[in-house]
């Protein structure tokens, strides 16, 4: 009903009684079977009963409210015009600004919260998502291939460094690669049968092989565990140095000469998920530049076009699906190796979605978009825990606002990937 | 029949039929394209004109007939048999699209940049020389951006370089298009109605663009267009096309004279009664 308020021009005080007259009589018209007559048990048959002051006062809210409703509306649709077309797109100076602050407050985060770990661990959980929102920004933001089943590919990480780390007692660092790899082919896995589809057809295999994915580890008990998922996996050591109270073997406190603590281990974990962030964002900012970021968003932009021009958009498609894999993948492994269990409770279609709704939310192909969107989502649910049970009625508000507020996303710029800086004297040639 | 017919000709059409079950788009189709040419194709509505071109430049397969190219560099090719993308890359065979299709959310400068990426994408090895821009990168980088310049210039875009290309006038992104396909070196450039919604001002530049582009640069086109005063302006050779047969062929002045041509387009009886008016200067 608001969208279809929204479209009429500011009116008059009389057109605005009419209107709610009109909403009023409605509202009389529903209210006479709904409100105004109700049936009462009288002595064991039922009477009709009649509730008209009761009905006179829900005409009445739904006059004044209508009323209110369209004024308030009317305001602010004028402010809207009056106000110049100022913030347009923020500019990008500024948002390069907004970008280099978070990375501070990144980095500095645990030197003010070292004692905290409740907020260290969220701030990691948020970072594991930014990590993922990168990754999935490949194939959804810039190459446009709606994945709903992106999820698969952090399992598939996370189960091979589980697998690699506990049945073969590889470490950490030996298995990011490794999974990085079986990850991107398991997204040229994916990303061959649905070459021709496109929008909701791709989402849905997507989404099919997300829940291929979760159903073998489920069932295949003999390599997964089935349901009860792999334990005791080895959590990273600080270059060979493990986080252990002091022992026998070397640890990381007795080579720093420091007091062990447990929060070391969470404040390293930290610093671990940023920089595979970081490296991501690097990564993936260059690629953009790059003749093949470029292909992906040309691709995105119009796949036709892209054919005419003499580009492989096969091999243009597999590559954006197995990096976006590759990136989800080495999430995976830390977060196998953050947890020391993993079950395939983890890999539900619900967190394809939340890593959708990130990018999606963040304003599609945008890096920094990426990082307030996983703010906003993994923080809420956080934030909202006083809510109890309306913690996820929040959210969903939230979520909803968001796209009516803006619905490119929370940053829906696009930074060109080169510009031609033309010499001084350089104006209209012709 | 027409004055320049060469030895060798760019691109010989042989009996191109192409049938979507029961309904013939092109029947029988024979047509050759001469080197540093422009070849007009034109027609009635649905007479089958970009049907031909979707089968030239690989986005349908034809039904029967072939389509061959004299490359300098790759002898003959069949571009029937040719993916899409390979009759672009390989026998450098451009076209554009009747409804513009540009990248509009990119900038001019990087649709143009777009267009050149095979040879930067091989500069960039496997993305490897690109991601750690090593020198052989970025010189293939420099040189694929001053060839959009230099394109860009040319057209009278250059100011626009930095602009969204969605954002931009109709004239002016038919005009882009044309530009970016010549960012892919052409041999033949196809144009589907290149025309198409231009003021008078502005299609009397593309004329002047499209004879540059044949008899100074050598680009042999092929172009599709229903704004006669292009067609009959620019054209060295005309073939017509209706219900999907060519029903004429020849130089414009033969084509405006041709009474199978003005019955097609204006039907039976007015062709009579305008017998000899349709003679434009």
């Amino acid at each position: 009903m608001t969208t279809l308020v929204m479209q009429h021009p500011p009116q008059t005080a009389a057109t605005r009684l009419q209107d709610a007259t009109r909403v009023a009589a409605v509202a009389l018209l529903l209210g006479i079977p709904m409100i105004g007559l109700t049936t009462v048990d009288q002595g064991g048959a039922l009477q009709v009963a009649s509730r008209w002051p009761l009905l006179g006062a829900f005409v009445a809210a739904a006059f004044f409210g209508r009323l209110l409703l369209r004024y308030a509306l009317d305001q602010r649709q004028h402010r809207r015009q009056t106000r110049p077309h100022a913030a347009a797109g923020a500019s990008s100076a500024l948002l390069r600004r907004i970008g280099w602050g978070a990375l501070l407050i990144a980095l500095l985060l645990p030197v003010f919260f070292s004692d905290n770990r409740y907020v260290v661990d969220t701030a990691t959980t948020v970072l594991i998502y930014v990590m993922l929102g990168w990754g999935l920004n490949v194939v959804v933001g810039l190459a446009g291939l709606l994945d709903l089943g992106y999820v698969a590919f952090y399992a598939v990480g996370a189960y091979t460094y589980a697998l690699l780390s506990t049945q073969f007692g590889w470490g950490f660092w030996q298995a990011l690669p490794v999974a990085g790899a079986i990850a991107a082919t398991f997204g040229v896995i994916l990303g061959w049968p649905t070459l021709r589809l496109r929008g909701d057809y791709l989402a849905i295999v997507t989404l099919g092989f997300g829940e291929i994915i979760r159903i073998i580890l489920v069932n295949w008990s003999e390599l997964s565990g089935g349901p009860n998922g792999i334990t005791s996996i080895p959590r990273p050591s600080f270059f060979g140095l493990p986080f252990k109270p002091a022992g026998d073997e070397a640890t990381f406190a007795a080579f720093f000469g420091l007091e062990y603590s447990p929060s070391q281990r969470i404040i390293f974990l930290y610093y671990l998920i940023l920089v595979l962030a970081l490296l991501t964002n690097l990564f993936v900012s260059r690629l953009r530049q790059l003749p093949i970021g470029r292909a992906w968003e040309a691709m995105r932009e119009d796949e036709i076009a892209c054919k005419a021009l003499g580009m492989n958009v096969t091999n243009v498609k597999l590559s954006a699906f197995a990096l976006g894999a590759m990136l989800g993948g080495f999430a995976g492994v830390f977060f196998a190796a953050r947890q020391g269990f993993i079950s395939p409770e983890s890999f539900t279609f619900n967190e394809s979605a939340i890593i959708l709704a990130i990018v999606v939310l963040g304003g599609m192909g945008s890096q920094l978009g990426v990082v307030l969107a996983s703010l906003v989502l993994v923080l809420l649910p956080e934030l909202g825990r006083d809510f109890a049970e309306y913690r996820m009625l929040l959210f969903g508000a939230a979520m909803i606002l968001i796209m009516i507020w803006k619905p490119g996303g929370i940053l829906a710029h696009r930074e060109p990937t080169l510009r031609h800086q033309p010499p001084v004297a350089a104006g209209a040639s012709q | 029949m027409s004055a320049v017919e060469h030895a060798t000709p760019l691109l010989s059409v042989d009996r191109l039929t192409m049938r979507f079950g029961g309904l013939l788009a092109i029947d029988d189709l024979s047509l050759d394209v001469g080197a540093r040419q422009i070849t007009g194709v034109i027609g009635p509505n649905g007479a089958g004109k970009t049907t031909f071109f979707n089968c030239l430049t690989g986005f349908y397969k034809p039904t029967v007939g072939s389509v061959r190219l004299q490359h300098p560099q790759h002898g003959t090719l069949r571009l029937e048999q040719l993916a899409s993308h390979q009759v672009a890359r390989r026998a450098q065979v451009v076209r554009t699209f009747q409804n513009i299709r540009l990248f509009p959310k990119m900038t001019v400068l990087e649709n143009l940049i777009v267009a050149q990426h095979n040879t930067l994408q091989s500069a960039s090895r496997f993305s490897l020389a690109g991601l750690f821009a090593l020198p052989s990168y970025r010189r293939a980088e420099r040189q694929a951006i001053d060839k959009a310049v230099d394109c860009l210039r040319r057209l009278g875009l250059l100011e626009h370089a930095n602009s969204a290309a969605g954002a931009l006038p109709y004239g002016m992104q038919r005009r882009i298009e044309i530009a970016r396909a010549l960012c892919v070196d052409p041999l033949l450039l196809c144009l589907d109605e290149p025309a198409a919604g231009l003021n008078p001002r502005e299609s009397g530049e593309l004329n002047a663009l499209l004879k540059h582009l044949a008899h100074a640069q050598g680009i042999a086109i092929l172009l599709i267009e229903h704004d006669m005063s292009v067609v009959m302006n620019v054209s060295d050779h005309i073939c017509v096309l209706n219900y999907g047969r060519k029903i004429a062929e020849g130089t414009p002045q033969a084509i405006q004279r041709d009474p199978n041509v003005i019955k097609a387009y204006l039907g039976e009886e007015e062709a009579d009664e305008l017998s000899s008016g349709e003679k434009a200067p």
